[in-house]
């Protein structure tokens, strides 16, 4: 079988649409867990053959108990493919997982494929220079497929199988004892189309205005490099483009007193046209870019704002 | 307190390169160094060795040549390392089997600390498989650590909110770059590590580890940008020009 988990919703589509044609490749049902509560019938009609309910022994996700659920309903059945949402609790639960089934594990995989019966997976390697090709040389084979990855396919009317079950897992003795919501911005900038950016080139937390007169002109969402979010915490994290933060795909990124690191790189580096603006010339963003202007961004950027509301006439 | 701090040799991602002819990656010679987060859990661990005493133990899976750079862990205050020889083909997996092994074999300790992930391959597999080999408590992306006599509290940033768990020990905790700022040794310190042991293991004495994945290819991955680059001329000049190139490749919809 195929086995599908993800503490998500969204994300357990996107896995069931890729779930659902490797075991029709396979030729074996593609089953789903939900822990807790969740769409079991959502679940079917996106392709789940079978989907397990478990009585979640805790409030919220925690990776010794949940990989204990994951390792005795997998051990019951032969599975030969297992697809894990690829957030972070994902990632640590797939981890820990392989370790209980003596499994291969390729997390934060960007694209997965058959080669015969093994599992072709896919990653970025080496700060993003890089793909490496894993083939699973065992099963079961266990992946991480991140949010945004593969698009959900249509639901439609089918026929699948709900089972109830309780799992007893072991007790372990480490305890959530508070969860702290972040207080969300309703940011998005991974849907951004237009992204306007920046870095540690901004002397002071005040000077974001400066930035955010520029996005408005271009109806823009406003990102940052990791220094800004999370050493300085001038914006919050929903701001963050990097290897560790968000990745982003717009039609234009423009990076202002964005070095260009290698991680920061990782995250914008799927963008149409990027526009860079450094003091420094030797600054490795303005590889990445396909304009830029070398100098200081308090003067550019206001040229930048003056000049885009002129000739876009907003 | 023990405590075992796993660290890797990476080579310098900021300084890979791409064969432009064979889009491979280029290896060979680049300069390595401890994976960045490693270091970051080096710091933690000085921490609680200063608040409780104890020691620090580094625990090392790579080529003999990492000894170099574990003296920079052992200068900051690392006690002893331990350096398990390997040729560098081990998957997730058998460097796991590896490393869960290798502590077993160290015995007592408190805590495990390890980097959420290493910077070459970012996986973040090794502290929640190690974790689980172990069959102990593990405390994933901890932006805080907070040691106690029995247990300890740290927080898990998830991005959208933070999840504070406690455990008892032992526990493994992984860590992200933010949580510290890792100190660097003085002379002094870098001078005296000379004296500090790396124990050299030999692989095959932790038994026969199959890989379960294996790497067919990599691939570089190169970027085509226009590169048109204004460095001259007064500012509203440059400023106008780019405008204008971002009007035409009509990207503003």
């Amino acid at each position: 079988m195929v086995l599908v988990y993800a503490d998500d919703e969204q994300l357990t589509y996107e896995l069931l649409g890729k779930g659902r044609e490797i075991a029709d490749e396979l030729n074996v049902p593609l089953k789903a867990v939900i822990i807790g509560e969740g769409k079991e019938k959502e679940y079917i009609e996106h392709g789940a053959d079978k989907v397990f309910v478990v009585e979640s022994p805790l409030q919220h996700f925690k990776a010794e108990e949940y990989s204990d659920i994951l390792a005795n309903i997998i051990r019951e059945m032969e599975a030969k493919v297992i697809l894990i949402g690829g957030n972070k609790n994902g990632r640590e639960l797939a981890s820990r997982l392989a370790a209980q089934l003596n499994a291969g594990c390729v997390t934060d995989c960007i694209n997965i494929s058959l080669d015969g019966s093994n599992i072709l997976a896919e990653k970025v390697v080496y700060g993003g220079n890089a793909i490496a090709i894993h083939r699973f040389l065992s099963e079961p084979s266990i992946v991480t497929i991140p949010p945004k990855t593969y698009d959900v396919p249509p639901s439609e009317k089918r026929d699948g199988e709900v089972i109830r079950k309780k799992i007893d897992t072991k007790e372990y003795p480490s305890k959530i004892v508070n969860i702290e919501k972040k207080e969300a911005e309703n940011v998005n900038v991974e849907a951004a189309e237009i992204i306007v950016s920046c870095g540690r080139g901004l002397k002071k937390k005040e000077d974001i205005q400066k930035i955010e007169e520029l996005a408005k002109v271009l109806k823009a969402t406003i990102g940052c490099s990791r220094p800004i979010a999370a050493d300085l915490k001038w914006l919050s994290e929903d701001h963050w483009i990097g290897l560790s933060g968000h990745k982003v795909k717009p039609r234009l990124y423009i990076a202002l007193g964005i070095s260009g690191q290698i991680q920061h790189i990782a995250g914008m580096r799927d963008s149409d046209i990027v526009v860079a603006v450094n003091k420094d010339a030797d600054a490795p963003i303005f590889k990445m870019a396909d304009y830029g202007i070398v100098g200081d961004i308090y003067e550019a950027v206001p040229l930048l704002t003056k000049e885009f509301k002129e000739k876009l006439g907003s | 307190m023990h405590v075992i701090v796993c660290a890797k040799q990476v080579v310098d991602v900021s300084e890979v390169k791409i064969d432009a002819s064979t889009k491979k990656p280029m290896l060979e010679g680049v300069a390595k160094k401890i994976s960045d987060i490693d270091k970051n859990a080096m710091e933690e661990a000085l921490k609680i060795k200063e608040k409780f005493g104890g020691k620090i133990t580094i625990l090392t899976l790579g080529s003999p040549e990492a000894k170099e750079n574990i003296k920079e862990l052992l200068a900051v205050g690392g006690d002893e390392a331990i350096l398990i020889k390997a040729d560098g083909n081990e998957d997730y997996y058998a460097s796991s089997q590896i490393l869960a092994k290798a502590i077993e074999k160290i015995g007592d300790y408190d805590i495990i600390l390890c980097g959420e992930a290493s910077i070459d391959q970012f996986s973040g597999q090794m502290g929640p498989r190690i974790a689980g080999l172990l069959g102990i408590p593990q405390i994933t992306y901890a932006q805080k650590i907070v040691a106690e006599e029995k247990e300890v509290m740290a927080e898990k940033n998830l991005g959208d909110s933070i999840v504070t768990i406690r455990s008892p020990y032992p526990v493994l905790i992984t860590v992200t770059k933010e949580i510290n700022e890792p100190r660097l040794p003085s002379l002094m310190q870098i001078l005296a590590s000379s004296n500090k042991p790396i124990h050299e293991w030999d692989v095959s004495s932790l038994g026969k580890i199959e890989a379960k994945v294996e790497v067919i290819e990599t691939k570089g991955l190169t970027f085509e940008r226009k590169n048109v680059i204004y460095d001259e001329g007064e500012m509203e000049e440059r400023v106008k020009k780019v405008v204008e190139n971002v009007i035409k490749e009509g990207v503003l919809g």
